[in-house]
């Protein structure tokens, strides 16, 4: 720090002020342009997919090659895969998460698992769905079902519900385990009973999060699950299943002379979805760290 | 008793060490899948300059030439961008409008790259076209002001973190030495927090490098090497467009279908050495500060 020096320059005091004055307003400037293109999409979009919104819109079946009516089995598929995600990533992550943070004792192989993690979560989406494919679809023969797509978006989502999970056991302070053990509880009765409870809030927000991403990802699901156009409902796992961000994809570039409204439409109905998860997220967030003892 | 403490705890150690199985599942059906492309198409034919597979031509330097430059024009725009806001949210903004700006900053990261696509079709692209008068607003250009848009939320997120990670003993001293706010920013605070930056950039170059719907949907998807400087300004395609486009329409093992494995592959070491690269870069906070997950 030795070649630091404030008063190199024979600049006045007022100069730095008034430097400082103007390197804030650029930065505030860079804050305003950043934040506003956000404020900017959400609202434009509201404003022009909100005429399309109305109880058939939501509830119906597409007719006219999907030019008109609703979307419904777009909604259905992608709840049917939300839930599918969660089924298979949330316990594992949760207790990989719970062995990185109780278990695990600092040598090669968690050092391993660590990189492990890291890489998963920065696989490319779209190399995610050419693994589906390889591995789902036509190996173990699930062929293009929700089944092959859960599995696909279960295995994207498990980095961020295990480093979340992973982050808010470790935030329970190291008193909590200790009462535990000395009251005559053993270790997995300690971790059940008193810190998964205190971390709980946290897990919750890291899994919201992790499956608002399954939610809204196109990519995975392009070649392991998703369908163009479905007549009906799927029935079981193994059938194909129509998805929002899908559905916004195929009526944006593939259909000529779609009506704008309804494109429109379908983005407003993903955008609140994936919004709603994330409020959900900050609330309990925010709830926890109001409520929390320590 | 004995027995169920056991048996949960091998389940535990079982699921913490899942992250290394599904990498290596990852990387042995791809290879299955994609490195037997290189006995149909040598690996001198494979670099070489146009991608044309209805004639067989399978040269991916067109498709690499396209990834790297929409992603390295993303960065120059996001950069100077989210780390403005970094600072602003770090070090100026009054404790109340960081409360307000932080969610929104995770706001844009919910945003499915399927609907900023949507709205690079339907907005952004046509401003271009007329604002910069060209034949197509479908660019390079647009498709890297959309990645931008998506790597922004990384890039302030791992840069505020970076900058919470300067010791507050630093500000005080060059406070103490007579430094304005700006100054230490400036001179102090940047300068220590550069492995985080450096960290924060690399991930945003991962998310661009390896972001296909938005880019898929705007950048006009024409496979063409970089020629000069008018590339910015004309359609390209990238390597996660070229598997997520043409994936679909090819059989299964054939040829063009091994070589779009093998283009996963190159994306996928791609992702793994940026991701563990930086991971040896990255801060933890240490001042107890609450996580942001995302």
């Amino acid at each position: 720090m030795s070649a630091v020096s404030f008063s190199e320059a024979p600049k006045s005091k007022v100069d730095r002020k008034l430097v400082q004055t103007l390197g804030f307003m650029g930065i505030r400037l860079i804050t305003i342009v950043t934040i506003l293109p956000i404020l900017g999409i959400v609202a434009y979009i509201a404003y022009k997919g909100l005429p399309a919104i109305s109880w058939e819109f939501l509830s119906a079946m597409p007719k006219d090659g999907m030019r008109a009516g609703g979307i419904l089995p777009a909604i259905v598929g992608t709840f049917y895969l939300m839930i599918g995600t969660a089924v298979f990533s949330i316990p594992l992550g949760i207790a990989a998460g719970i062995y990185l943070a109780e278990y695990a004792t600092d040598n090669l192989w968690t050092r391993m698992i660590r990189i492990a993690i890291i890489s998963l979560g920065g696989v490319p989406s779209v190399v995610y769905g050419l693994f589906g494919l390889g591995m789902f679809v036509l190996f173990f023969k699930m062929g293009i079902s929700i089944l092959s797509a859960v599995l696909t978006l279960s295995i994207m989502t498990l980095p961020v519900i295990i480093s979340t999970s992973e982050e808010a056991l470790r935030s329970v302070p190291y008193k909590f385990r200790v009462v535990g053990i000395s009251l005559g509880g053993t270790q997995w009765q300690t971790i059940h009973k008193v810190i998964l409870p205190q971390a709980l809030p946290g897990i919750v927000t890291g899994i919201i999060l992790g499956l608002e991403r399954a939610v809204g990802e196109t990519a995975p699901i392009l070649f392991t699950g998703a369908t163009f156009f479905l007549p009906h409902l799927p029935s079981s796992p193994l059938d194909a299943t129509m998805a929002l961000p899908y559905h916004i994809y195929v009526i944006s570039t593939q259909i000529p002379g779609m009506p704008i409204t309804i494109q429109y439409g379908t983005v407003l109905v993903l955008l609140v979805f994936v919004l709603a998860m994330n409020i959900i997220a900050s609330v309990i967030r925010s709830r926890a760290r109001a409520k929390r003892q320590w | 008793m004995k027995k169920t403490e056991k048996w949960i705890t091998n389940t535990i150690r079982i699921a913490g060490s899942s992250s290394i199985f599904f990498v290596m599942m990852i990387f042995i059906f791809l290879m299955r899948e994609g490195i037997p492309a290189l006995h149909d198409v040598s690996i001198g034919r494979l670099l070489s300059k146009r991608w044309y597979p209805i004639e067989d031509l399978y040269g991916i330097l067109p498709l690499i030439s396209g990834s790297l430059i929409v992603t390295i024009t993303s960065m120059v725009i996001a950069l100077p961008f989210g780390l403005g806001t970094a600072i602003y949210i770090g070090e100026i903004a009054p404790q109340g409008v960081k409360e307000i700006l932080k969610p929104l900053v995770e706001v844009l990261a919910g945003i499915p790259s399927v609907v900023l696509g949507f709205i690079g079709i339907l907005v952004l692209s046509p401003l271009m076209r007329t604002g910069l008068n060209l034949p197509t607003g479908l660019t390079a250009l647009t498709g890297a002001i959309l990645l931008a848009l998506i790597s922004i939320p990384t890039i302030v997120s791992i840069a505020e973190d970076a900058l919470y990670a300067v010791p507050a003993s630093y500000r005080e001293a060059a406070y103490a030495l007579g430094a304005t706010q700006w100054q230490i920013i400036w001179q102090i605070v940047l300068p220590a927090a550069r492995s985080g930056i450096l960290n924060a950039v690399m991930l945003g170059v991962g998310r661009s490098l390896g972001e296909t719907m938005a880019v898929m949907m705007v950048t006009g998807n024409a496979p063409t090497l970089f020629s000069g400087l008018e590339a910015f300004i004309s359609p390209v395609r990238t390597m996660t467009a070229t598997i997520a486009s043409e994936m679909g329409e090819v059989a299964s093992g054939s040829t063009h279908y091994r070589i779009l494995f093998f283009i996963g592959i190159i994306l996928f070491f791609f992702s793994l050495i940026i991701n563990v690269a930086s991971s040896s870069l990255s801060v933890r906070p240490k001042r107890g500060k609450d996580q942001v997950v995302s």
